[in-house]
Formats: C-alpha cells, sequence, structure tokens
C-alpha cells in the first residue's frame, strides 16, 4: 500500500512522538501537578517556598552551579584537544577512540567510587606518597575541613568521566568539515592554529552547540559521583532532590527541585543556543 | 500458516500459565532488612528455605521498598504478600493500607514492642520481627590507652573522651570513628545515645540548657574523632581498615568486623551521661499489605517468622535478635556472642535510660531526622553557635510536632497532644 508522500513523514515520526508523550510529557505533566499541588488540593507555590527556604538550598545551588562552571570549560578545552588530535592520526584512530571512550561506558557511582579508591584514607594515593616517602602517614583528603579537595576530587572524577560524551560529538563533527578548506588554508599559507581558530572552530558550530547543552544539563544533574566523593559535605541540587523523595517522602518538594533544576537547564540551554547560533543559510 | 499462528498461540499460553503458577506458589517478601547480598542469600537458604510454600525474598532499599509499596497500594492490586521493615518504615504509612494481625496468634513476648507495633491504633498493624539496637566496638589495640580507673562495660562520656584523646595522642591520628556518612545512622545516636544521656528527654528538652551541654561534649568527642568521619557509614569498613579504633554504630553494621577478625575487636555499652546510660532499641517488623494476592499464605509465612527455630536462624543470618522468649545456643557466630552480651550489659545497666525510638510521626519521621542531622552539621561541621542553632532548629522540630500531633514517647515525660518543645 502506497502513503500519500504529505503523510508519510508523519507517519514515520508517530512512534517517537507517541513514546516522547507517553514516557516524557505524560510524566512531566504529573511532576508538575505535584510540584504546584498542595495538601489542602488546589493550587501553590508552598513546594516551591518550602525548597527555597531550606538552609541548603543556596550552598547546594551554589555548589551546582560552581562545579559546572569549573568543569564544563575544561572539558569543552580537552575534548577539543583531543577530537582534533584523533582526527589527525593516520594508523590506530578507531583504537585510541575506544579507549578514551572506555570512562563513558561506566556508570557515574561506579566512577565516583573508583575515585574514591584514590582519594580515601588508605586509598592509592596514599599509599604512593607513602611508599614514595612524601608523608609517613595516611592523610585524609576528604573530610569537612578541606572542602577545596573534595571539590577538586568531585571535579576531577566528573573531567575524567564525562569527558568522552563531548569527544565523541565533536570528532563527528571534525570528520564533517570538508578538506578544500584546510588544503586552501595551506595554500594561503595559514598557521595551524589559524586553521584551527578560522576553519576548524567556526565549522564545528552545530556540534559544539550538541556537546556543549548535552554536558551542561548533564552537569546540573550531577549527582552519583558527588554522593560517592563528597557524602553530604557537599551538598547539590540533585542530592537533596533525592533526599527529599527518598529520606523524606515528600514527593512534592522533590517535584519542585526537579521543576528548578529543569528550569536552570532550559536558560542555560537557551544561553548556549544562542551564543553558539549558526546564522541562517551558513551551513556545511 | 494458521497452523503455525495456532501453534503459537499454545506455546504463549502454556508459558503464561506456568509464569501465573510460579507467581502464585511463592510469597513475594519484600524487605527493606538483609539487604546485603550474604545476608539476603541467608535468608532464602537458612530462615524461609523451611517455609512449606516457598517465598521469593527480596530485599531492597528503602525508596524503592515504599515506591513499589505504594504503586500497588494505588493500583489496588499487587504481588507484595510479606513486607519485612523498620518500625519508623511502618510508622510513616498509613495504618488503613496495612492488614490487622491482632488475631493471628503470634506476637512478641515484649509488651513495649507490641505497643509499638500498633502504630498508634488498636490493631497490631505489624508483628514485630527482630530487634537489635546500637553498641560501641573497639579495637583491642586501644585498651591499652584506657583513662586510668575507667572501667570499659561501664564508660562515661567523660572517660570516652579522654580515651579517645589518648589514643589521638600516642598514635597522632583521630581514631574515633562515627557513622556520619550519607548512609550513616548519625541521627539515632543524637536522639537515643546522646539526648537521653544529657538531657533526659529528646524533643522536650531539644533546646534546653543541658542540650548545649551535650552538644558542647560531643564537639569535643568531635575533635578527637576521624574527620573522614563524614564518609562513615557502616564501621565496620572503619573498624577492619584501622581507621577508626574506637567507634558506634549499629550492631548489624558492626557484624562483618566481628566475624572477620573475632579477636581482635572488643564490644561494649554505650556511655553513661549526667541523666543515665542512653541506648536505642531498634526494631524491625513484619506487615501484610491489604492488596496481598494470597492472604493465608502471607499469614502462615508471618506466622512462621516467630516461631523459635525462625528466629534463631534469622538471628544468624542478620545478626538481628529475637523478639520472643528463646534458649540461645551456643555456637553463633561471634558478631552475635559480642553484640548480645555488649547489648545485654547496656540494657542491664543500673542507669539504663532507654530512649524509644520515634512513634506518632507518620511519614515527617525523616524531617524529624534532619532536624537532628542539621543541627550536627551546623555545630559541628559549619562551626555555628550551639544556642543560636538549637534556637532556630526548634522552631521546625516544633512544626513537625504540631503538624503529626505526635505525643512525648520515653525518656520525654508524657504529654496531652503534640509533644511540646520546650
Amino acid at each position: 500500500m502506497l502513503l500519500n508522500a504529505r503523510i508519510l513523514p508523519y507517519v514515520l515520526i508517530l512512534p517517537v512522538t507517541l513514546f516522547l508523550c507517553l514516557f516524557f510529557i505524560y510524566p512531566f505533566v504529573l511532576v508538575s501537578q505535584q510540584a504546584f499541588g498542595s495538601s489542602e488540593g488546589g493550587w501553590s507555590l508552598d513546594n516551591f517556598r518550602e525548597v527555597v527556604d531550606y538552609w541548603k538550598f543556596p550552598i547546594s545551588l551554589k555548589n551546582t552551579l560552581l562545579l559546572a562552571a569549573a568543569v564544563v570549560p575544561i572539558q569543552l578545552a580537552l575534548a577539543l584537544l583531543m577530537a582534533t588530535m584523533v582526527s589527525k592520526m593516520e594508523k590506530g584512530r578507531d583504537m585510541v577512540l575506544y579507549i578514551w571512550t572506555i570512562p563513558l561506558g561506566i556508570s557515574d557511582l561506579a566512577a565516583g567510587i573508583i575515585w574514591l579508591a584514590i582519594f580515601e584514607q588508605s586509598g592509592f594515593l596514599n599509599s604512593m606518597l607513602n611508599g614514595m616517602g612524601v608523608i609517613d602517614k595516611p592523610v585524609n583528603f576528604l573530610t569537612y575541613q578541606n572542602p577545596w579537595i573534595v571539590f577538586v576530587a568531585i571535579a576531577l572524577a566528573e573531567i575524567w568521566r564525562a569527558t568522552a560524551i563531548m569527544l565523541v560529538i565533536l570528532v563527528a563533527g571534525i570528520g564533517l568539515i570538508p578538506k578544500e578548506y584546510y588544503e586552501a588554508a595551506d595554500v594561503f599559507g595559514a598557521s595551524k592554529w589559524k586553521q584551527f581558530t578560522r576553519i576548524t572552530f567556526p565549522m564545528l558550530r552545530p556540534s559544539l552547540q550538541t556537546a556543549l547543552v548535552l554536558r551542561v544539563i548533564l552537569a546540573f544533574e550531577i549527582f552519583a559521583v558527588v554522593a560517592a566523593l563528597g557524602g553530604t559535605l557537599f551538598p547539590v541540587l540533585m542530592g537533596e532532590t533525592y533526599a527529599y523523595q527518598f529520606d523524606l517522602l515528600n514527593s512534592g518538594a522533590a517535584a519542585a527541585m526537579a521543576l528548578i533544576i529543569l528550569a536552570i537547564s532550559i536558560g542555560f540551554t537557551l544561553i548556549i543556543l544562542r551564543i553558539l547560533r549558526v546564522p541562517k543559510g551558513a551551513s556545511i | 500458516m494458521t497452523l503455525r499462528s495456532k501453534f503459537t498461540g499454545a506455546v504463549s499460553g502454556i508459558a503464561l500459565s506456568c509464569v501465573a503458577v510460579a507467581a502464585q506458589a511463592e510469597t513475594l517478601f519484600w524487605s527493606t532488612q538483609a539487604k546485603p547480598v550474604e545476608e539476603a542469600q541467608a535468608m532464602r537458604e537458612q530462615v524461609l528455605s523451611g517455609f512449606a510454600d516457598g517465598v521469593d525474598y527480596q530485599p531492597n532499599d528503602g525508596g524503592p521498598w515504599i515506591t513499589r509499596l505504594n504503586a500497588e497500594l494505588q493500583a489496588g492490586s499487587g504481588s507484595i504478600g510479606v513486607l519485612g521493615a523498620l518500625h519508623g518504615d511502618y510508622s510513616a504509612m498509613d495504618p488503613a493500607t496495612l492488614v490487622d494481625l491482632s488475631d493471628l496468634g503470634a506476637m512478641s513476648s515484649s509488651d513495649t514492642f507490641n505497643n509499638l507495633a500498633k502504630l498508634g491504633t488498636d490493631q497490631m498493624q505489624y508483628i514485630p520481627w527482630m530487634q537489635a539496637s546500637y553498641i560501641m566496638a573497639a579495637n583491642k589495640e586501644a585498651l591499652q590507652y584506657l583513662p586510668e580507673g575507667a572501667d570499659i562495660d561501664a564508660l562515661s562520656y567523660d572517660q570516652l573522651i579522654a580515651w579517645a584523646a589518648n589514643v589521638q595522642e600516642a598514635t597522632g591520628e583521630a581514631k574515633f570513628g562515627f557513622p556520619a556518612g550519607p548512609d550513616g545512622l548519625k541521627h539515632r545516636f543524637f536522639q537515643g545515645y546522646l539526648y537521653p544521656s544529657y538531657t533526659n528527654g529528646v524533643v522536650r528538652t531539644f533546646a534546653s540548657d543541658e542540650a548545649v551541654v551535650a552538644w558542647e561534649k560531643f564537639a569535643e568527642l568531635w575533635s578527637h574523632t576521624n574527620p573522614a568521619s563524614t564518609n562513615f557509614s557502616f564501621m565496620q569498613e572503619q573498624l577492619l581498615s584501622g581507621d577508626a579504633w574506637i567507634v558506634f554504630d549499629h550492631t548489624s553494621r558492626l557484624a562483618g568486623a566481628f566475624n572477620e577478625r573475632p579477636d581482635d575487636f572488643v564490644a561494649f555499652p554505650a556511655p553513661a551521661g549526667p541523666s543515665g546510660r542512653g541506648f536505642m532499641p531498634v526494631l524491625a517488623g513484619v506487615a501484610i499489605p491489604s492488596t496481598a494476592p494470597d492472604m493465608d499464605a502471607a499469614k502462615a509465612l508471618v506466622s512462621y517468622m516467630l516461631k523459635p527455630e525462625t528466629q534463631i536462624a534469622t538471628l544468624r543470618a542478620t545478626s538481628f535478635f529475637p523478639v520472643v522468649d528463646v534458649e540461645l545456643p551456643d555456637d553463633l557466630p561471634p558478631s552475635v556472642q559480642a553484640a548480645g552480651a555488649a547489648v545485654a550489659k547496656m540494657s542491664g545497666a543500673a542507669d539504663a535510660n532507654p530512649g524509644l525510638l520515634p512513634a506518632g510521626l507518620g511519614d515527617k519521621g525523616g524531617d524529624f531526622n534532619r532536624v537532628f542531622v542539621d543541627t550536627f552539621e551546623r555545630i559541628i561541621l559549619g562551626g555555628q553557635d550551639i544556642r543560636m542553632v538549637l534556637d532556630d532548629q526548634k522552631g521546625t522540630l516544633a512544626g513537625i510536632m504540631e503538624e503529626t500531633g505526635a505525643p512525648c514517647w520515653a525518656p520525654d515525660a508524657p504529654s496531652d497532644g503534640a509533644c511540646p518543645v520546650e
């Protein structure tokens, strides 16, 4: 049976649309109802007031933003560097790419535990320093007295774990840039750095957009790595959401927190889309 | 074509009915207890294998546990037959969703426990299943630093602080260990040990002058505490690794250390303060949700859990003690012997001052715990002024008590209505 060419596209996207409606839109509506609901019935902002007034809220908001601000730029720079290196390779390119993306296959909690094994009192870092004679007894790194070390440990674990997701997107993007641009640049004698800033970077905009949006959203959802390394020392928004849902059994407050995180994510997505927008008509 | 579809239909029909039979035959035991793999396996092989109709024992974390249960209750039908959880888990539930077990015939030999199990109603909402407590444990190497004249079975908080200080002085490291990690049971220490020992109360005396002294003493103890304690949740790990020498924790969270190296550690009662030796009994219970698929099998399983032989098998599997009168055999695991002796000394001490589990808080149990955890984080980790923090947290606590209307529990003096924060 032949389908009308006008209808066909809609038929083809129907399954995805249905899937999204069922597993995203519908739960989203339910969560919104919970967040804006109140114990007496009707609509209210009580849940939002409750979570925002809690003394840990500003701290967890600050921590989450600070972590994203520290981690994402480093990841971006690293991913760009790694992607250009990989794309220049003649041999063994796939092998290197696979190895670099291994951390991506590890769950974030496992990643947190791996780094905990490095930093804890009887961990690898302590044994190494001890073995080299730098310290004569194990040092506690992850304590409430050293909030900066906790922060650095979490940032390191995140960089190690999630740089690869940007890397794979950028590698694909670089592969799409036509060789002719570089050949022309060579003809005019542009340096490699100039080629990177004038050709690679601008042509990568669409991939950068995707990579950054994805990474920033994930950065606001950071949870398991923090839980493993920081425990309660480093409250973040997602950890507070979990606590509302499972420790306090307060679904309304948890839903409100989830919507706050969603709002922040949408805000930053719009900013990134705006900054890295591709001018209309200009495409590869 | 038709033949094949008939065949497929027949096969899937048979497969479906097999699944249905299997699901019918085994009672699903949905539990928050005995979660570690070894304990869960011991529950299946040593405790539940004796139950004739077969049991599917599934332990899970508190969050997923309540989520699935609530989903089944809301749907009005479910596959969970029997629930296993702590008193606090049940008190957060709507009593109407649990089947009345008053006429089951099986119950604990402790009236206190049986009353707690009514959850403020006049029916048995759950049947007490097993009990435990929180105790102290120490590496034997630490014993040489006990302050002069101190009896390890009758320590005071001052002696404990002096002991921890001696150890720190001798080894150069703070070796008191406290379960202040995200999954640590620190709030129970404040509710059942520190507050009863210093203020002879928990709610009424939350912001009293005695409470200020209690927190000052705790801060003093904290200065000799391993600063990595904020990552400790199961103190058996730090006992075994040597990161902590003197620790406080739940008996089942210390069991691993005693079972692995029984000769290296000692268990002893919690210390005493000016108003006695505060300690908190822990109570787990079995209950039946109103949506249980096979009510008779579920009731039979609950009765089975209370049999003396089952209770002893449970003790071996989980290190939780029986709630019925049983003769304990001699060949129990080292953790059980050590913990059993310490709990007996603690509850039998002349100055014992039991602090009961919070009761009547409904689903506000988590908020109640958070008041104590927040107070700890602000005073001890944040270094804020004790009086200021207590006066501030007092408002939150009073709000919870008024909202739930929960009357006082021991050691607070009884109240007419909601327990007041004085």
